[in-house]
């Protein structure tokens, strides 16, 4: 067993730090946020230049291969400074199944300008009624001639305003709620029957909901397998998991130093008010969340390319759950620690807290893996 | 001792309601069930009405012009509006600075002030926090000086909601800066349009303005407008704070939110939550009407208003919870359209989702404003427990 990075890894921690201390100061992200695509074309490139976009691919698939625990190191200093750029739904989800699941040709289209940062990608999966369930997809592709024909709802689409291609979860067979009879599209965010209402979310992101009305898409749009989606997407959704949980156990570390600064320098009845106990014991509860965050969180990505899937839906429900719970004590704690300034757009600890609060929602909270958790326990 | 009410209180209750949904405009109701932010004239409009009727006021004595109401009826009244989605009443002239008035005030003063807030037509806000003095109020900065029949006053308020609706404040202001804290300190009236008098807007977390700086720069206050003697501002100070804390556990709109959530949720895991957090509203509720009758008997409310405000405000953020919770994803969408203006636009995901997460966040506020939480604990641990 062996815990600690490798000097490759040290590295690339280190760049990614540097990058979010001179490109995500506080008032630098608001003006990102406010941008028209809410992120920044030249720090896109940036990563591209600098290979980040490889990470988690293997060499033969034109990546670095640093596998998850790449991802995770992106993905926590990401964490620090809130950073806005599409990388999860691009890299981590589309990159991700592309590599997975895609054929040669596929990888040679999409993965490849993918990882030279001209590509990018978003997954549409979620519908109105589906409430965390990957499985429950109305959306239907018919057979029309060679190809298919998508017409049907998907809400909440992180980045399909920015995606050139927006990869889909439709059904092609069984009935709502079936595993079986999924099938994943690679569909041109711009063809045509595609109409998209943008907003942007709680913490600053992009999202869409999106109507395919009789989408024509050709045989090769085919990602995977005909009815055989849904366990590429459930994997990618995972791996996605996982890398939330990196970036959350980030968002984590920077509200707790943001707080503790807080505390001791805040002045109330003539004493830092760091000095009252009960604050103090919260700020300890913090740091305990944060490093039992970081523990799951390390725990999941090297259990998330496991050759059993029942280990790797553990590894990242698992994770999931932690975060949640230590994501919303950290925020809360954090907010209340901070008297009046913490409900506040004027310091960083809010931004932070949205972004906590939304990332449990994302893929299922708590509450939602802690019973998937239990089953897959059960069911093992 | 008896739950049941006399039919003489259910004909009172059947009264309110009658009331309410004559008098309540659909659109301010709507925003209530809706969760959409009110304009000051969904709270004028509603309030005015309310003084008309000799309502407002209902928890004044009657020589103050309060209608008189036992403890019985006044939460039959709570309960009643808040169940017909009537805007919670907001508290700082009604609740706040009115019972000051006729508590410490002079005739004189009590003519003056008593009748814009009974009809609603004054609006009024409160000038206690600071930036440097919180949760440590005593430590208030701003400087009266006396300049004859006048102060002088110089300093910055902060956190004051509504002030951009306030015609009106009432600050606590530092006229002797010499002794111990809470001795120098007194309680002024001040005409916001007085010059001098700024108010700069903070926005929140959840992108609403509510709250706001209040800058006074050589603001020239009559002596005639300070209530009490000079220096002894502290007494109306705590006397108002303990009033305060009594109404801020918000039980009434705590019974709406968990029924509005049963009729939401079709989640059995959240189902159980609902229920447990139900059943914390019975338990506030019946320490609450214990207080109130206990007070009913004579007297004030003592330390133990406290236990409420913060079971209170731990009640609301978990409904609010609750309430993103049963919406999932669709609490990410940041829709302000649908939450601060009038709008044909539908929303993006089911009708409940816009407010969710906002509501979540801004909840946050309950366990800081009034007196935070640790702050109430104390209280507690001091005054009841000896520790
Ligand atoms: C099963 C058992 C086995 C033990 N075995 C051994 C042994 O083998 N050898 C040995 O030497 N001792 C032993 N102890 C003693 C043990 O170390 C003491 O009980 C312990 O240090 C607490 O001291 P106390 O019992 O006097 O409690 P106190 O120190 O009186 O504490 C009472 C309470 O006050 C709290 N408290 C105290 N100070 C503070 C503070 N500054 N801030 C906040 N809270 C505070 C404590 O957390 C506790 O809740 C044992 C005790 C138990 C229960
Ligand atoms: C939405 C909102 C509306 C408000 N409206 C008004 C208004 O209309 N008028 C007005 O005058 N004020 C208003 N306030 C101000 C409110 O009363 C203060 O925010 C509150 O008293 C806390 O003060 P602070 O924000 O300076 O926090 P601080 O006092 O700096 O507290 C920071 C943290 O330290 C803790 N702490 C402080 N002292 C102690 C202690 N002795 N022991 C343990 N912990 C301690 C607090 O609990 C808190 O967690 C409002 C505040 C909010 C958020």
């Amino acid at each position: 067993m062996d815990l600690s990075l490798s000097d490759e890894q040290k590295q690339l921690q280190e760049g990614v730090e540097r990058f979010v201390r001179e490109k995500y100061t506080f008032e630098n992200r608001k003006k990102i946020a406010a941008s028209e695509r809410g992120w920044l074309p030249e720090n896109w490139a940036q990563f591209a230049e600098l290979g980040w976009l490889a990470i988690p691919f293997s060499e033969e698939d034109g990546g670095i291969g640093f596998g998850p625990i790449g991802t995770m190191i992106v993905m926590e200093q990401f964490g620090k400074g809130l950073v806005l750029e599409p990388f999860l739904p691009t890299v981590v989800l589309g990159g991700g199944m592309i590599a997975a699941a895609g054929t040669a040709a596929q990888k040679e289209a999409l993965l490849a300008p993918m990882i030279e940062g001209k590509k990018q990608f978003a997954l549409a999966w979620l519908e109105r009624q589906s409430r965390y369930n990957l499985a429950d997809v109305s959306l239907k592709a018919t057979k029309e001639g060679n190809g298919w024909s998508l017409s049907g709802q998907k809400g909440v689409v992180y980045n399909a305003a920015s995606a050139d291609d927006i990869i889909v979860l439709a059904r092609t067979a069984g009935s709502a709620r079936e595993e079986k009879g999924l099938t994943l599209f690679v569909v041109d965010g711009k063809a045509k029957g595609i109409t998209r209402r943008d907003y942007p979310t709680q913490d600053a992101q992009r999202a869409s909901e999106i109507t395919f009305d009789k989408v024509s898409v050709g045989a090769d749009a085919v990602l995977g397998t005909v009815d055989g989606g849904f366990p590429v997407v459930e994997d990618a959704v995972d791996r996605a998991i996982v890398a939330l949980c990196a970036e959350a156990t980030g968002c984590m570390d920077a509200i707790n130093a943001a707080t503790l600064d807080y505390i001791k320098t805040r002045k109330q009845f003539g004493v830092a008010i760091g000095k009252f106990q009960v604050l103090q014991h919260r700020m300890v509860d913090c740091f305990t969340n944060a490093q039992e965050a970081r523990s799951m969180t390390l725990m999941a990505s090297l259990k998330i390319e496991d050759k059993d899937a029942i280990v790797r839906h553990k590894a990242a429900s698992g994770a999931k759950v932690q975060i949640g719970k230590s994501g919303k004590f950290c925020g809360q704690s954090a907010v209340q620690m901070h008297g009046g300034m913490g409900v506040t757009d004027e310091l960083s600890v809010s931004h932070y807290f949205k972004r906590l609060t939304m990332i449990d929602l994302m893929f299922g909270n708590q509450q939602h893996h802690l019973t998937r958790y239990s089953n897959l326990a059960i069911a093992a | 001792m008896d739950l049941a009410l006399k039919p003489e209180h259910k004909a009172f209750a059947d009264e309110v309601r009658a009331f309410a949904r004559e008098n309540l405009s659909p659109a301010t109701r709507e925003k209530t069930f809706s969760g959409k932010h009110y304009d000051k004239a969904d709270h004028v409009v509603w309030q005015q009405a309310l003084g008309k009727k000799g309502w407002l006021t209902y928890t004044w004595p009657k020589k103050f012009g309060g209608p008189g109401w036992d403890v019985t009826q006044r939460f039959l009244f709570e309960n009643v509006l808040a169940e017909e989605g009537a805007p919670r009443i907001i508290p700082f002239g009604v609740k706040m600075v009115g019972p000051v008035i006729y508590t410490f005030g002079t005739d004189e003063q009590k003519e003056r002030f008593l009748p814009g807030i009974r009809s609603s037509e004054v609006a009024w806000c409160q000038g206690y926090s600071e930036p440097g003095a919180g949760s440590d109020l005593a430590s208030l900065r701003t400087r009266a000086v006396r300049d004859g029949d006048h102060y002088i006053v110089n300093g910055q308020k902060t956190w004051t909601s509504f002030a951009h609706w306030g015609d009106w404040i009432f600050c606590l202001v530092r006229t002797n800066p010499d002794v111990k804290p809470q001795e120098g300190i007194s309680f002024l009236l001040i005409d916001m349009k007085t010059p001098g008098v700024t108010v700069r807007p903070i926005i929140m977390l959840d992108g609403a303005h509510h709250v706001n700086d209040v800058f006074l720069d050589n603001v020239k206050v009559p002596v005639a407008n300070r209530i009490g003697a000079e220096n002894e501002g502290w007494t109306c100070a705590k006397f108002l704070l303990a009033n305060e804390r009594l109404g801020i556990a918000e039980v009434p709109a705590s019974k709406r939110g968990v029924r509005s959530l049963r009729e939401l949720n079709d989640d059995p895991a959240l189902a159980e939550k609902i229920a447990d957090v139900d059943l914390q509203v019975q338990a506030l509720e019946m320490s609450e009407l214990r207080a109130l009758s206990a007070m009913a008997m004579g007297g004030q409310p003592g330390p133990e208003v406290s236990t409420l405000k913060v079971r209170g405000s731990e009640i609301q953020q978990r409904i609010a919870e609750l309430a993103m919770e049963a919406v999932g994803e669709y609490a990410a969408p940041y829709q302000p359209g649908m939450l601060f203006h009038d709008t044909n636009e539908t929303p993006v995901g089911p009708d409940h989702a816009p407010p969710a997460a906002p509501r979540y966040f801004n909840m946050r506020k309950t366990s800081i404003y009034g007196g935070s939480t640790e702050v109430q604990k104390n209280i507690v641990s001091k005054a009841i427990l000896g520790l």
